[in-house]
């Protein structure tokens, strides 16, 4: 590798930083952010408009979510099958996801077809026209979904521990809805829904890969610049849910199921919370790091009970999760609860260890270039930043961020959020 | 620098390719042996993967938890992966670190300990990984025409193995199958990444050519005889969603027809993403199954897919089906399809549609490190490199009669396995 540092040290300076993001912000109110990487001739956009789950009424869960999914079935310049047709016979690729509180898009592309791709999100996202046909087929694939879901150990077992933790909290609902709201919602719900909520005010879009950053803006420029939706309500993150008063237990029977899906686990940090990234770290001991960590070690390692077992800290503008998820025998779950409240009364109780702490930080600092080598991977830095308002340095920082947290800090995190007499532990399975 | 990657064979067999790519200051090193599920027979089905898994169980150099946390403190990543035809580790690794990953691979390709009660955990890990798997219908089901498919050629099992043989296979089983097959002369290593060629090749000369060959067992090649007429398999289990899938006998990825077929798969069931990391990914919604199954409403979705197999293995269309319709209808409008193909000239912008989509899926695959020395390496496992390097170039020298000729050769009912999963509802569960 002589001679070769030279490319390192380039690389460090070109972290993702103000000096190489072209930031704008249009008049609508969409921020674009843009990065170029010529590493392949192709390109990628990421982003979301402020619409959400959280709009949904009670008696039409999945509305913001069948509204999403139904963005794609026409518009007013093209059926569905030409809209796929334009995308697949240039091999690009357009998704949209709704979450609790933002609609997400995504989308690949060769270089050269980055202005149709960013038109054909433009019409999606204007100009929808939900033709009655297609609303009925989807709705068949969406209550199909579903039928599969129930049937599905870990998306039951989330589906449990979700109305627990948020037990009277919008979090509570699941985004995709129950076969009685679904087929409750009729095709002017989603007309509806679509002019309420989908609009340019908070729309985030990252274009990042071959292509001139300013170039790629006044793409998006054309494309949206023109978009307005007076009506446009925003969706906001909601307040915290109610605290755990004691351990929470359910399980849900799936019969003639192999093996159980099992969830232990409590509230977590937003992503905004100055807590986060120590909670993240102590979670990278907890059931991350190495082969998972020490859930990883005590549940899968030393015991055999799981193929997996591990924490994670899920969070985003509204208040996140801690959790513990492993796959086990049915016969297993019992011990495998054992284990994982055992290590979490240990890590609240002792933290981590210094030996720990180095052994993290240095994880953490050493995988951002694989976390930043591809289109996808810099777009999803490039989210993190606008989203949570991070900063337009965050990457340029984040080694020293990361060294200077203390065990007493993680620490905090732990015991501000764990409290191993008050947790939900929710299994699914036979 | 050199424009593509070199070749070398080491004095003890060992084969060596390397890429220089200084996009990124990272190196994926991944090392190939020539050893799969096809290299086993009852009663140790199953093997080759639980091997793979005893890899991360240590070496008195590097025991399992020095292995994992001296990688992950360094920024690194490694896996690896058990397939029907060979088993493969990898670490992708920041530059400067990738001597560890080197000294790692050569240790653990002869110091492994194989340790009697590190095995005991490590079954019932295996165990739960096959539950879990069993607790998806499309894997019971895709056991199920696997099985009905090979009855000779020891393609015949899943990779994970039978219950009973996970349960039994004996410490002396698995160090003999070890010692077999982990040595050099019966591997090649594959190197992507920022780094000088010739000094990468001296580092990997330095750890790996002091470890001597060995002799490996000739591999079972019990070729299965020509199929005289359809087979039918009926799996049935939980929920209240059908499955079926029609699995056709495919020559292997280096037979001459191979290209035609992908074009052939490419205009059935959408371009196929070949890129075992990073981005990627178009969708099917314009393909001609789509259009007959799902728009048609006989299915909710389906893929469609073959392997690249050093003998003849499978193109398999799995459908998921709407609840409404009956597996035979899918079956039919699946037939129609296929006779379409057969017997109708494909309109010439088909065929290059699908050399762009291909075009376009290798441009994603490039963004990522992992990806090319992934490549580098499986190539050389069912053919060369040059499979890979010319795969566009024999894509676009498809003509539409080689396809049609494809079609009518490979895709026959005779030379079919139907796998029907009925479900038997959600029993006890709510």
């Amino acid at each position: 590798m002589s001679g070769r540092s030279g490319v390192r040290d380039d690389w460090k300076k070109s972290l993702p930083g103000p000096e190489n993001i072209h930031r704008e912000v249009l008049s609508n109110g969409i921020t674009i952010l843009a990065r170029s990487n010529f590493s392949s001739p192709s390109v990628t956009i990421s982003g979301f408009v402020k619409s959400g789950s959280m709009l949904d009424p009670e008696a039409k869960l999945g509305l913001a979510d069948f509204t999403t999914s139904a963005l794609m079935r026409g518009t007013q310049k093209h059926s569905f099958d030409a809209l796929y047709s334009a995308l697949e016979s240039v091999g690009a690729s357009l998704g949209l996801d709704s979450g609790m509180n933002t609609t997400g898009f995504h989308g690949h592309a060769l270089s050269e077809d980055l202005p149709l791709l960013i038109r054909l999100l433009s019409e999606v996202l204007r100009e929808p026209t939900f033709p009655a046909k297609e609303i009925e087929k989807l709705r068949h694939n969406l209550l199909t979904g579903l039928a599969i879901r129930a049937q599905d150990t870990a998306d039951m077992a989330d589906l449990s521990f979700d109305s627990i933790l948020y037990r009277g909290h919008p979090y509570a609902r699941p985004e995709d809805g129950y076969p009685k709201t679904i087929k409750a919602i009729r095709r002017e719900d989603l007309v509806r829904f679509h002019k309420a909520s989908f609009g340019p005010k908070g729309m985030v879009m990252v274009v990042v890969g071959a292509v001139d950053p300013k170039k790629a803006a006044e793409v998006v420029h054309r494309a949206l610049g023109s978009w307005k939706n007076a009506a446009q309500v925003v969706c906001e993150p909601p307040g915290d849910p109610r605290p755990l008063r004691q351990t929470t237990r359910r399980h849900h029977k799936i019969a003639g199921k192999a093996q159980a899906d099992l969830i232990v686990g409590t509230n977590g940090p937003r992503r905004t919370d100055p807590l986060w990234l120590p909670a993240s770290l102590g979670n990278s001991v907890l059931g991350q790091f190495g082969m998972m960590g020490r859930i990883g070690k005590s549940v899968r390692e030393e015991s055999g009970l799981a193929y997996y077992a591990y924490s994670s800290v899920s969070s985003g503008l509204g208040p996140g999760a801690w959790t513990v998820s492993a796959g086990v025998n049915p016969t297993n779950v019992e011990k495998a609860t054992e284990l994982i409240t055992r290590e979490l009364r240990g890590f609240v109780a002792r933290g981590v260890t210094p030996e720990e702490l180095a052994d993290n930080k240095a994880n953490f600092v050493g995988r951002l270039p694989l976390s930043l080598e591809s289109n996808a991977g810099v777009a999803s830095a490039l989210l993190n930043i606008e989203r949570y308002q991070l900063g337009m340095d965050y990457y340029q920082r984040y080694a020293s961020r990361i060294r200077g947290i203390t065990r007493e800090q993680v620490q905090e995190a732990a015991r501000k959020f764990i409290d191993p007499d008050r947790l939900v532990i929710a299994s699914a399975g036979p | 620098m050199p424009k593509t990657h070199t070749k070398t064979k080491l004095a003890n067999g060992l084969s060596v390719l390397l890429k220089e790519i200084h996009t990124t200051p990272l190196i994926s090193l991944w090392v190939w042996y020539r050893v799969g599920s096809r290299d086993e027979v009852p009663p140790i089905t199953g093997i080759s993967h639980l091997v793979e898994h005893m890899q991360f169980k240590g070496t008195r150099r590097f025991p399992a938890e020095v292995m994992d946390k001296a990688v992950a403190r360094e920024g690194g990543t490694r896996n690896a992966f058990t397939f029907l035809d060979w088993t493969t580790y990898f670490e992708t690794m920041p530059a400067n670190k990738i001597d560890l990953a080197l000294r790692l691979e050569a240790d653990r390709m002869v110091h492994s300990l194989f340790d009697a009660g590190e095995l005991a955990s490590e079954r019932t890990v295996v165990i739960s990984e096959r539950e879990g798997h069993e607790n998806e219908p499309m894997f019971l089901l895709s056991e199920a025409v696997q099985h009905a498919a090979f009855r000779v050629h020891p393609y015949h099992h899943e990779i994970i193995g039978d219950m009973a043989d996970l349960r039994t296979m004996q410490r002396e089983d698995l160090y003999r199958h070890y010692k077999s097959y982990y040595v050099p002369n019966n591997a090649i290593i594959s190197v992507a990444g920022d780094f000088d060629a010739a000094t990468m090749l001296e580092k990997i000369r330095k750890v790996f050519e002091p470890i001597p060959a060995g002799n490996i067992p000739p591999r079972l090649s019990r070729l299965e005889p020509e199929p005289r007429g359809e087979t039918r398999v009926t799996v049935e289990g939980p929920g209240e969603t059908a499955y079926v899938q029609a699995a056709y006998r495919f020559p292997p990825a280096s037979h001459p027809d191979f290209f035609a077929l992908s074009v052939l798969d490419s205009l059935l069931a959408g371009p196929s993403n070949l890129n075992m990391f990073g981005g990627g990914g178009i969708s099917n919604k314009t393909s001609r199954l789509y259009r007959a199954l799902v728009d048609k409403q006989f299915a909710v979705g389906f893929s469609g897919g073959s392997n690249l197999t050093v003998d003849p293995f499978l193109y398999s269309i799995s459908i998921t089906m709407h609840p409404k319709r009956k597996p035979e209808e899918a079956l039919a409008a699946l037939d129609r399809e296929i006779s379409r193909i057969q017997n109708e000239a494909v309109a010439p912008g088909e065929v290059a549609r699908a050399i762009k989509q291909a075009k376009a899926n290798f441009a994603y695959g490039t963004e990522n490190i992992s990806n090319q020395a992934f490549w580098l390496g499986y190539a050389e496992m069912f053919a060369t490199y040059a499979w890979f390097e010319t795969y566009i170039d024999k894509l676009a020298a498809v003509t539409r009669h080689e396809i049609r000729e494809a079609a009518q050769k490979y895709l026959q009912p005779r030379s079919r396995v139907v796998g029907i999963y009925v479900p038997t509802g959600n029993g006890a569960a709510k």
